[in-house]
């Protein structure tokens, strides 16, 4: 399949206005090496809007003081404030219950908590857990060390040569022992976007469970967990315009309720003696100490950001920009674009012929153009495609298609430099 | 709650531009006189090696062997050598990497062949001094053509690419198995991990 295929499911969604956006955000006004700066690099960590940038300040400003815990003025607000962005997280995912939305450190930490609370109670010897070729190191490595320590074994779906994963041998791999299924909602290499629905049902049908990694999904498309019906799904506040160091484990309220704690000390506690414990109720179960309350209360400013701007107007216009993009970047000789899956999300994922990832991306910073290089936290998958590293542009609601014009004029400049 | 509140605009007042050498819109761009872009880094003799590099492939049974690795852009080299009587008579090395990985592990090789394993080791400390800033141009005396690198000290995260071949070939001749850029000296640390 060419790389200049028209995409399908081309979202529809309000204009968005893309100058107005970028006023929201004041890093996008830096000069790098003298040049504008082009932040193509969302998909590692999105920037920030002033008005979460406000909302941290009016925080540690005016209402910070410890949560849960104090019968004082700032205690309560700062509780109201934290238990007010669950709230808003909730919403904007569609969870049945606040009570079902775990603040955690990000992705990673939501993940390795269902690793754990899940795994150690219902995963044993000769068990079996489905994840992708394409996962990100953290929907790969908890998994492998769940089965390491329970003689458990790791299946894996297959991705075609597009960045597909090929649902017919996942469907083969779901039997008896499967315990758990834990796949991406989006690739962050190949900005695929997974069949995740029809997925999780073929593992219901099995009486499995599942986990998504959405890291590159909440961010950049509606989720409705409801609709989904997914039993986990994780993603990270950086990646959506909030602060970094929190993130959400979405969880089923009654898988939840049967899972062991990841961490334990105060506030997930009913009560303590030095016999015993009791466990508070989900979601506190699962917050252990003193969590990130600003970061907290920033995400849910984020949320509120990005459902003033619409999602579905962020949406499409990520899709005009990666469609521009691969068609810019296909008529580039030498370059050669990774992932071309028809339903794709705003990520380009390249190299270019003779020249090291690397090297690219420094040369492109020259060019005041942000990008990642590197393996992207997949190794399987980029050893997949037979290559050690990709450079990998990524698009968000405030990226223009100037600045995808001012990527294709670096490639040729590497390209110059390197010819 | 106050709006239009602008943190980075109290930067730009600031003796001390806090955003080193990344500049507002509207102010002059100030280059910091150590940076360098990468004309300057990219020179034809590491253009050169990269595209021609000495003393690639491998020794059919060397004395000393490493693997080197580095997980921040996935660079994956061999050193090989023949020591003998303390000297460095043969030297080859291969794997995958980026350009200023490649010509400095060729460039690398070539000086360091038919050395004393003394003057190699002097040869890495002052490799290491120079590309990661704490060795100045004179105290790096004997590294000649190599000094092509010192630019690599204001791009942290290239810094690791230049040493990798150096940490090889001292871990060979320490008869490690293994280096890895994720060690003491690293000036990005923890830098392979973001996602």
């Amino acid at each position: 399949m060419g790389a200049t295929t028209a995409l399908k499911n081309k979202p529809t969604g309000q204009a968005l206005d893309v100058e107005r956006v970028r006023s929201d955000f004041p890093i996008l006004g830096l000069k790098v090496n003298g040049k504008q700066l082009a932040y193509l690099d969302s998909a590692a960590s999105a920037q920030v809007p002033q008005q979460v940038i406000d909302r941290l300040t009016h925080y540690h400003s005016c209402e910070h003081a410890n949560i849960h815990r104090g019968v004082h003025y700032l205690s309560e607000q700062a509780t109201n404030a934290y238990e007010a962005a669950r709230k808003k997280i909730q919403g904007f995912i569609n969870a049945a219950h606040d009570r079902e939305v775990i603040f955690t450190r990000g992705t990673t930490n939501a993940i390795n908590t269902v690793a754990h609370g899940f795994g150690r109670a219902f995963v044993g010897e000769g068990d079996e857990i489905i994840i992708s070729h394409m996962e990100h190191h953290s929907n790969i490595v908890p998994w492998q060390m769940l089965c390491e320590e329970k003689g458990a074994r790791l299946k894996v779906i297959p991705v075609d040569d597009t960045g597909q994963l090929l649902v017919d041998e996942y469907r083969k791999l779901l039997g008896e022992r499967t315990k758990l299924v834990a796949i991406t909602h989006v690739s962050n290499v190949l900005g695929t976007v997974n069949p995740v629905k029809e997925m999780i049902a073929m593992a219901h049908a099995h009486g499995v469970p599942v986990l998504i990694d959405g890291a590159q999904g909440v961010p950049h498309m509606k989720v409705d967990v409801q609709d989904l019906d997914c039993d986990f799904y994780a993603f990270s506040g950086h990646k959506m315009c909030g602060p970094t160091g929190i993130g959400i484990l979405y969880g089923k309220s009654s898988l939840l309720e049967k899972m062991q704690p990841y961490e334990g000390g105060g506030d997930m506690i009913l009560s303590v003696t030095l016999e015993k414990t009791t466990y508070n109720t989900i979601p506190y179960k699962f917050e252990a100490g003193t969590p990130p309350i600003a970061a907290a209360i920033g995400l849910g400013t984020a949320v509120d950001y990005l459902e003033s701007i619409g999602v579905a107007a962020i949406q499409a216009h990520e899709h005009s920009l990666v469609e521009y993009g691969t068609e810019a970047l296909s008529g580039i000789e030498g370059v050669q674009l990774y992932g071309t899956a028809p339903d794709k999300a705003g990520v380009l994922s390249f190299n270019i012929a003779g020249v090291h990832a690397h090297d690219v991306g420094t040369i492109l910073n020259d060019e005041g153009v942000a990008v990642r290089t590197g393996h992207h936290c997949a190794q399987p998958l980029m050893q997949r495609y037979g290559v050690p590293a990709t450079a990998r542009a990524s698009f968000y609601l405030y990226n223009t298609l100037e600045e995808v014009d001012q990527l294709a004029a670096g490639i040729r400049r590497v390209q110059q430099i390197f010819g | 709650m106050p709006r239009g509140y602008d943190a980075c605009s109290r930067f730009s007042g600031s003796k001390k531009n806090r955003l080193g050498k990344y500049q507002r819109i509207g102010t002059q761009p100030q280059r910091n006189k150590h940076s360098m872009d990468s004309k300057q880094l990219y020179q034809e003799v590491i253009l050169d090696h990269n595209k021609k590099p000495r003393n690639w492939g491998q020794l059919d049974s060397p004395s000393h062997k490493a693997e080197g690795l580095n997980p921040l852009c996935g660079d994956h080299i061999w050193v090989m050598l023949n020591v003998d009587d303390q000297r460095v008579e043969e030297i080859a090395f291969e794997g995958e990497s980026c350009a200023i990985c490649k010509a400095s592990a060729s460039m690398m090789t070539a000086k360091v062949k038919g050395k004393h394993i003394d003057e190699v080791e002097q040869l890495v400390d002052e490799f290491r001094g120079m590309t990661t800033g704490s060795m100045n141009a004179s105290q790096s005396a004997h590294l000649g053509h190599l000094t092509v690198f010192e630019g690599v000290k204001d791009l942290p995260s290239r810094v690791k690419c230049a040493i990798l071949p150096w940490h090889t070939l001292h871990a060979a001749l320490q008869a490690e198995t293994t280096a890895s850029t994720e060690g003491d000296d690293d000036p990005v640390p923890g830098s392979g991990n973001a996602a």
